[in-house]
């Protein structure tokens, strides 16, 4: 299972990073939630990973018997974030396509679009 | 227990959603709602330095949860003194945004609320991954501001801004991640008790984690080679949002000080060095690239990010010292770079409204109420590069007596002395050419001679209506005493920063302060 998780965690950071350094704001988009997927794995994995076991309290239970319960909070945490952070980058996205007339990130603006930004 | 310290992250939480609501069409109910919340800032900001004071760490346990298992606010001078800072600065940009950048787009002060939210938070949590959530909300919060307004240029560099932040986060969360399985906490304190403990096997990954973090704080204070992203940033931003950023990378010089204080010291080995082998010289590459960017500048907007970064490096050099004086006048100077950064951004953008077409570039051009802008970007850049008069002279006189004791400081004092000149060139240069030459240029002209400066009303369609300067001299004035009481009083202000820093190097009164609440400290 670890190597599973690992490989899988590298597999997203890796799409991740590729995608976040193409030109244009889809891919970014899109490597920015394989990273994010990567990361909540790999937040998982932070409090040791465990099968069948509870992470809240339960009668008859050892003390080694329980899965760390904090990990899963921070995962959550990490997920409504990002996912708020993905519709922001989304919203951005667009609204810079409109007003560039170009979904890359890096654009070059003419002297037209300049004197536009000024105004 | 006292519920002083959840105030400043309370007071924007329950205004930014009603500004939102109720004051949605309403400019002038949500300029006074607004206004009134910030100067509520404030005052809540003079309690906490008042409370603080006296020496005593309070913390505050959310939902009454002990510390390491809850989350806790802790309110020390370092805090108190940021949260006071951000107020006064949020009462700046607020007078400013009044005179109408805030009708230029949707929900300005809802999101500036949110804003100062979060702001107050990271320097008010006692916990990482609070920190982190912080982190998220000011970010949330400055993507909707850089790109108020709109436009081409803002939406390009938005974008960027938020690309490179969202990376940020990622390698934050990798790092909290790393730190958590390594000492099973998230707790600031209970983190610097742990440290000590972390096995032989496990140090690598500690030092890992820690890195990361690392990284991350430098990437929010703009730390040379992590600082792509800001003059971009700054320059595209609508000028007064840029002077409420400017407390944004203070934000990254605070968590930087405060995780490396309160426990990466202790962790010896590889961090023993960190401040000397690593942060001093990213520090010193931000000044030299913050000089040579003001040089090179083609505008002032430009000009001012640039300076900021400059900024950011001086005080990092101090900072990296890691000794009690040197971080105390970091602190001072950090007090009066916010300030004085904010204000010249207020002020190129008092310039750039008044130039059509020209914007802030260095062509030169006439425009109306030239003499009265001149004076005060003069008076602006004088207090940025730390002239004589001012209180960046003293803080930087203290950085560079602070930095005697160390073996570097011919190196270091030659290094902030000739990039101070570089910088003062800089703005020589810009000033001359953007007020003095396009005044020359006027008088020389035949074709406008006898034509007052006031009065150049053929196709300019902005000296018809004069644009409001009240507001804006209000607010830059402000700005400026509030650096003018600095010079004057830097005695009581420099004996607090002194207590300040004593208790910076005292981490176990934090750790006691946060694990053992023996006697809860009431109001």
């Amino acid at each position: 299972m670890e190597l599973l998780l690992s490989s899988a965690i590298g597999v997203f950071s890796a799409a991740g990073v590729y995608l976040v350094l193409r030109p244009r704001t889809f891919s970014v988009v899109m490597g920015l939630s394989f990273l994010t997927y990567a990361i909540n794995f790999f937040l998982v994995s932070a409090g040791r990973l465990s099968v069948n076991m509870p992470d809240i309290l339960s009668k008859g239970k050892e003390l080694s018997e329980y899965a760390d319960p904090v990990p899963p909070a921070l995962v959550l945490t990490s997920i409504v974030i990002s996912f708020g952070m993905t519709a922001i980058m989304v919203v951005m996205g667009v609204r810079g396509y409109f007003e560039n007339d170009s979904d890359h990130v890096n654009i070059s603006l003419t002297e037209e679009m300049i004197a536009r930004s000024r105004e | 227990m006292n519920h002083l310290l959840i105030l400043p992250i309370l007071l924007p939480a329950i205004v930014a959603p009603l500004l939102a609501i109720v004051a949605r069409n309403d400019i002038v109910l949500a300029r006074v709602f607004s206004f009134a919340a910030t100067l509520g800032l404030v005052a809540i900001g003079c309690l906490m330095v008042w409370t603080a004071s006296d020496g005593q760490i309070r913390i505050y346990e959310l939902g009454a949860w002990k510390a390491p298992y809850g989350i806790v606010l802790v309110l020390d001078r370092l805090s108190a003194i940021m949260v006071l800072l951000t107020a006064c600065l949020a009462t700046v940009v607020q007078l400013y945004s009044m005179a109408g950048w805030d009708t230029r787009g949707f929900h300005f002060y809802s999101l500036f609320h949110v804003q100062l939210m979060g702001v107050n938070g990271a320097f008010l949590t006692g916990d990482l991954f609070n920190l982190f959530v912080f982190f998220e909300l000011l970010l949330i919060a400055s993507y909707g501001l850089m790109v108020h307004g709109g436009g081409p240029a803002r939406f390009k560099a938005g974008l960027q801004y938020i690309s490179i932040n969202l990376v940020g986060s990622v390698v934050f969360l990798m790092g909290l991640g790393t730190i958590y399985s390594v000492t099973g906490t998230l707790n600031m304190a209970h983190f610097a008790v742990r440290i000590s403990q972390v096995p032989e096997s496990d140090q690598a990954l500690m030092a890992v984690g820690a890195s990361l973090l690392l990284v991350v704080f430098g990437l929010k204070a703009a730390l040379v080679p992590l600082h792509f992203w800001m003059p971009a940033t700054y320059s595209n931003a609508p000028p007064p949002v840029a002077a409420l950023f400017s407390i944004m990378s203070k934000v990254g010089v605070y968590a930087l000080i405060r995780f490396c204080d309160l426990s990466l010291l202790q962790l010896g080995g590889p961090f023993a060095a960190l401040g000397t082998q690593l942060l001093v010289p990213c520090a010193v590459l931000s000044l030299i690239v913050g000089a040579i960017g003001v040089l090179a500048a083609r505008s002032l907007s430009q000009q001012a990010s640039f300076v900021g970064l400059a900024s950011i490096g001086t005080m990092l050099i101090a900072f990296g010292l890691f000794t009690p004086e040197s971080q105390a006048a970091g602190l001072y100077y950090m007090l009066h770079s916010t300030l004085a950064v904010a204000a010249l951004f207020l002020v190129v953008d008092l310039v750039i409204a008044r130039r059509p077409g020209a914007g802030d570039g260095f062509d030169p051009k006439p425009f109306p109420q030239q003499g009265y802008l001149a004076a005060l970007f003069f008076v602006g850049a004088l207090m940025v590069i730390g002239l004589p008069p001012s209180s960046g002279f003293l803080g930087k006189l203290q950085i560079l007596h602070s930095l005697r004791s160390t073996g570097e400081w011919p190196m270091l004092w030659g290094t902030i002395l000739v990039a101070s000149f570089a910088v003062l060139l800089g703005f020589a240069q810009a000033g001359s050419r953007v007020f003095w030459k396009s005044s020359a240029a006027h008088k020389g002209d035949p074709h406008d001679s006898g034509v007052g400066v006031g009065q150049m009303s053929h196709g300019n369609a902005l000296s018809a209506k004069p644009l409001p300067l009240a507001l804006p001299s209000a607010a830059i004035g402000l700005t400026w005493s509030l650096l003018i009481l600095l010079t004057i009083f830097p005695g009581p202000v420099m004996s607090y920063l002194e207590a300040t820093t004593e208790q910076l190097f005292d981490p176990q009164r934090y750790i006691d302060a946060v694990l053992k609440p023996a006697g809860e400290a009431g109001l």
